[in-house]
């Protein structure tokens, strides 16, 4: 394992340096946007990687929600079962297809929605125990960083494009906004709060912030807004070429997103046996004290 | 050309965001071997 981290990090560097060409120097040049339209290179993997490090996070913290009663546990597996199966079958359903909204793809719902009983039985079975927890606070901390460069590149691009930084009101920049906030929250309390519930309390949050992530995403759909309609699975088209290179430079951010969450998930283990180390610490000293002192705290029979 | 501002603007603050939050985890990591050395010394 030790070999296999410098390994695909060596590739990780490749493969971004490979996309930071395409996107500057392969990829052609928007007809009415011009060059500025290269953000949506960095712009739109960087939100698909947070969306999805978000999911992973609202898996796990189901799971460890779940966890604490086998009966409960067992009741959940099943749940997930039927919401994958009933879900795909209901997607191929006229009446639920003419419920999607135009251009929205069945197969790509379907698709999202068969991705809940695989990922919620593959944490399971990859993070067995606390180490659930652990992975909840790891894509939390690394899903904020990417969903901060949404917010930053954002704006960045929306200047030159429509003439203002940020449009007010406008539901998908308010409620990715406020997915940043509720995991900026998940984490401060995870950082601060020395109660015995953090955990629990920080799944529960996290469960409650995964319900934004939809809205973020469907929002385009659903509300007017000034954000344009989505590059794939939605009502707008994009050149091959372009498409091709979006998907290389998504390939990239993954790679990394992978290496950094490896890397973050590596310090929650150190920190949790310093901690552990820590109250060993405290119980030899208590030990200690506690055969010096028996003498003198024995009561005279 | 001022088109050309913004997205170098936008190139550079996702990697230095990056670098910010990697130096984070560096940082943290040397403080939590530093402490597991100080615990197993005493």
């Amino acid at each position: 394992m030790k070999r296999l981290f410098p390994i695909l990090a060596g590739l990780t560097a490749i493969l971004l340096a490979y996309a930071l060409y395409l996107a500057l120097v392969v990829a052609p040049t928007d007809a009415q946007q011009g060059e500025v339209y290269r953000i949506i290179y960095y712009h739109v993997p960087s939100a698909w990687t947070a969306f999805l490090l978000f999911f992973i996070n609202f898996i796990a913290s189901i799971q460890y929600l779940v966890s604490r009663k086998s009966s409960t546990q067992s009741a959940a597996k099943w749940v997930v079962l039927a919401i994958g199966v009933v879900g795909v079958i209901a997607c191929f359903l006229p009446q639920v297809q003419a419920l999607l909204p135009a251009g929205m793809r069945p197969s790509a719902v379907a698709t999202t929605v068969l991705l809940i009983p695989v990922f919620y039985f593959l944490i399971g079975w990859l993070f067995p125990g606390d180490r659930m927890d652990m992975l909840a606070v790891t894509t939390a901390e690394v899903g904020v960083v990417f969903c901060t460069i949404v917010l930053v590149t954002g704006p960045i691009w929306a200047r030159p494009v429509w003439g203002i930084w940020w449009a007010p009101g406008d539901i998908r920049l308010t409620s990715t906004l406020v997915l940043w906030l509720i995991y900026v929250s998940y984490l401060v309390l995870r950082r601060f709060s020395s109660s015995a519930q953090t955990q629990m309390l920080a799944a529960a949050l996290a469960v409650f912030g995964a319900l934004d992530v939809p809205l973020v995403y469907f929002s385009i759909w659903f509300f007017r807004t000034q954000h344009p309609q989505p590059v794939i699975g939605g009502g707008g088209s994009m050149d091959p070429r372009m498409l091709h290179v979006l998907l290389i430079s998504w390939m990239a951010f993954l790679l990394f997103a992978f290496l950094v969450c490896w890397s973050r998930f590596r310090l929650e283990l150190l920190h949790r046996e310093v901690e552990e180390a820590h109250a060993m610490e405290s119980l030899a000293g208590d030990g200690v004290a506690a055969k010096t002192s028996l003498p003198l705290n024995r009561s005279p029979r | 050309m001022n088109a050309i501002k913004f997205l170098f603007a936008a190139y550079i603050a996702t990697w230095v965001i990056h670098g910010l939050y990697l130096g984070s985890l560096v940082r943290r990591f040397s403080r939590l071997r530093r402490e597991l050395k100080e615990v197993g010394r005493k």
